[in-house]
């Protein structure tokens, strides 16, 4: 154990939270944000946010006024933007998930710093998925069709539908990541209560606090359900982008019909998923100073994440390049022949340099570390895997006629609902970032050495190098 | 107000460490009615505690059978009793088609049965407490670490159980009123 503290630096993992903070630093940091007066800036970006909210308003009713006749949707391409911007955001929204329910039980503790910020992510980001299916019906006052509801026509959903799958897929997934966001806001809205200085904070930080006082006979039912909702979460972030590819690979369309789509769309999804993450992740640990919390390291372990799911994504576009020319199906590989050399070709390219090139720049260790190539690299991947979609998606425009072929184009409209569901996360994203802890308060200060019960002081560790990690 | 009863005592500890070797000592002694307040979960607490294990489990597992009881019920129901419409010569109800729904369902409830289990076995929402007169006690959600012994543990004697806690290492020990 002495030679334990000889190789620390090199061979043992980073520091969680660096700047060695004690209990209370942690708790007025993190809480200082929530309960600072909302500046210029918070303002300004709430205000921007919630415009262009209101234009996605203003599209949808539109869209419920005049009908889908306004979107670019032609005969060969019957979906268009809205299952495109539907899975991008469900994919977003997978990060969280597996940060909070797959890192866990995989007891990587650095999840903690970033948990809280992802799973919030999550939630906005599905909010922003379900506006798309819940608008593109057509018919929108028959949207509760969707669910098994008794009717005056007696009549039920068909279950072999994949697109049923997925609203049963996507209802369980938002309704457990609530779940389990809010389970884990629990103790840190506790702390929010017993630090509240006005009448009004109290009450509703004590509302939803529902008398947390952390007892360990509730730490440990608390404890417990949390590691159960981490093991049924894991499956479920897996399940739920498989579902979604089935809305395709259910289909006999050449270019959907295939196998790999499950890990090939669960791959993807927690890749833009990350990117999604950093994106906002390194913005927001400058602007509130939590670069103790969210730390390089943070960051680092991130990009190699994302590393690593843009690799499996380039493999998945070249394994269906080569079961397109092995299954010697022509349409098969006129369809694939078509994406990568078609009339979409410049959307192909855009989508394989933004995926499978730029996020190789992440086996340097300097890039890695370096927070403008995060975030850049991050909206690269963000950008690619929305291009992604839309080259699955898009690929309905040669279909088996050529006497119906034709070209697909986004209309205004379309362009601008997809940039008010922007919005519509970011008004949620700078309300969650003002009014609730972005940082797990409780898990943090459960990873941090002084909260080891074997810990007995720096001196000790210090001099003996004793030492329980 | 005129009869206030005694609703235990409670200790403050320096760290961790400190409140996990004290819970220790206490329940070696014998006593049961005893509590640890802390920020965020000590590691070794339960069975410093000497607790027995968590029932949340029993609620996951009731969810998950009702969830997927739920999902086969409703398949199966609705396409071949309710409504039976044959489409493309298929059977009525094959199990295939119904996995998603299965797996979505069981997720689902288990979820939230879970959810409801942390309320019931806790006892959540509890609006007040008589921890909450304590001042001191306020700062249990940000940096301090208390042990309470309540009156209802037979071991409990005002003075000694005071005593106990002050050898133990505890500091501010306050009693706490009803």
């Amino acid at each position: 154990m002495s030679a334990q503290s000889k190789y620390t630096g090199s061979v043992f993992p980073p520091d969680l939270v660096t700047g060695n903070p004690s209990f209370g630093k942690v708790t007025d940091t993190i809480c200082g944000i929530v309960e600072a007066k909302p500046n210029f800036t918070w303002l300004a970006a709430w205000t921007l946010a919630a415009s262009v909210l209101a234009m996605l308003g203003g599209m949808i009713a539109y869209l419920f006024w005049e009908g889908t006749g306004i979107w670019g949707l032609n005969n060969p391409v019957g979906w268009g933007w809205a299952i495109v911007n539907f899975v991008f955001w469900v994919g977003i929204g997978h990060a969280g998930t597996l940060i909070s329910a797959i890192l866990f039980l995989f007891r990587q503790k650095w999840r903690t710093a970033i948990n809280r910020f992802s799973e919030a992510m999550t939630i906005f980001a599905v909010i922003c998925a379900l506006v798309f299916p819940g608008i593109h019906v057509g018919r929108v006052w028959a949207a509760y069709w969707m669910l098994p509801l008794p009717n005056q026509m007696g009549m039920w959903p068909n279950f072999r539908s994949p697109l049923l799958w997925d609203v049963f897929a996507v209802s369980t997934y938002f309704t457990v990541s609530l779940i389990f966001w809010y389970v884990g806001l629990i103790p840190d809205l506790a702390t929010l209560r017993d630090r509240a200085k006005s009448k009004f904070a109290y009450y509703a930080y004590g509302l939803f606090a529902v008398g947390w006082r952390g007892a360990n006979r509730h730490w440990q039912n608390y404890e417990r359900a949390y590691l159960i909702f981490a093991a049924i979460a894991t499956p479920l972030v897996l399940s739920v982008h498989s579902v979604v590819s089935f809305d395709f690979a259910v289909s006999i369309i050449p270019g959907w019909h295939t196998t790999i789509f499950p890990p090939y769309f669960v791959a993807g999804a927690i890749f833009s998923g990350f990117a999604m993450v950093n994106s906002l992740a390194v913005p927001c640990r400058k602007i509130f100073g939590l670069e103790d919390y969210m730390t390089v390291h943070h960051i680092e372990n991130m990009n190699k994440i994302i590393c690593v799911t843009g690799t499996m994504v380039g493999y998945a576009y070249a394994c269906e390049f080569f079961i397109a020319w092995y299954s010697a199906s022509p349409y098969e590989a006129f369809a694939f022949v078509n994406r990568a050399f078609g009339p979409y070709a410049w959307a192909y390219w855009i989508m394989v340099s933004c995926n499978v090139i730029t996020p190789q720049l992440f086996w340097f260790k300097k890039i890695r570390r370096s927070m403008t190539w995060t975030f850049i690299l991050s909206i690269f991947v963000n950008i690619g895997m929305w291009f992604e979609r839309f080259v699955i998606t898009s690929s309905l425009h040669r279909d088996f006629i050529p006497s119906s072929w034709d070209y697909y184009s986004p209309t205004i409209i379309d362009i601008l609902t997809f940039v008010g569901s922007f919005g519509l996360f970011f008004t949620l994203f700078i309300l969650f970032l003002k009014f609730l802890p972005a940082i797990a308060i409780a898990e943090i200060k459960g990873v941090m050495p002084h909260a080891d019960p074997h810990w007995s002081g720096y001196h000790q560790h210090d001099e003996e190098g004793e030492h329980h990690g | 107000m005129a009869e206030q009863k005694n609703w235990g005592v409670i200790a403050e500890f320096e760290n961790p460490a400190r409140l996990l070797e004290a819970m220790t000592k206490l329940t070696d002694d014998g006593y049961k009615d005893v509590e640890s307040w802390s920020p965020f979960p000590i590691h070794g607490m339960d069975d410093a505690m000497k607790l027995s294990g968590s029932k949340v489990p029993w609620f996951t597992l009731t969810g998950a059978i009702s969830g997927m009881s739920l999902a086969a019920w409703l398949q199966w129901w609705t396409g071949s009793v309710d409504y039976p419409v044959v489409i493309g010569g298929k059977p009525l109800f094959t199990w295939e088609y119904a996995v998603p729904v299965f797996f979505e369902l069981t997720v689902l409830l288990s979820a939230i049965c879970t959810f409801i289990s942390i309320f019931v076995l806790n006892k959540l929402p509890m609006p007040s407490h008589p921890l909450d007169n304590v001042p001191m006690f306020r700062r249990v959600t940000d940096d301090a670490f208390f042990l309470s012994i309540e009156s209802s543990d037979p071991l409990y004697d005002t003075e000694k159980s005071q005593t106990v806690l002050a050898e133990l290492g505890g500091t501010n020990i306050t009693l706490v009123e009803e």
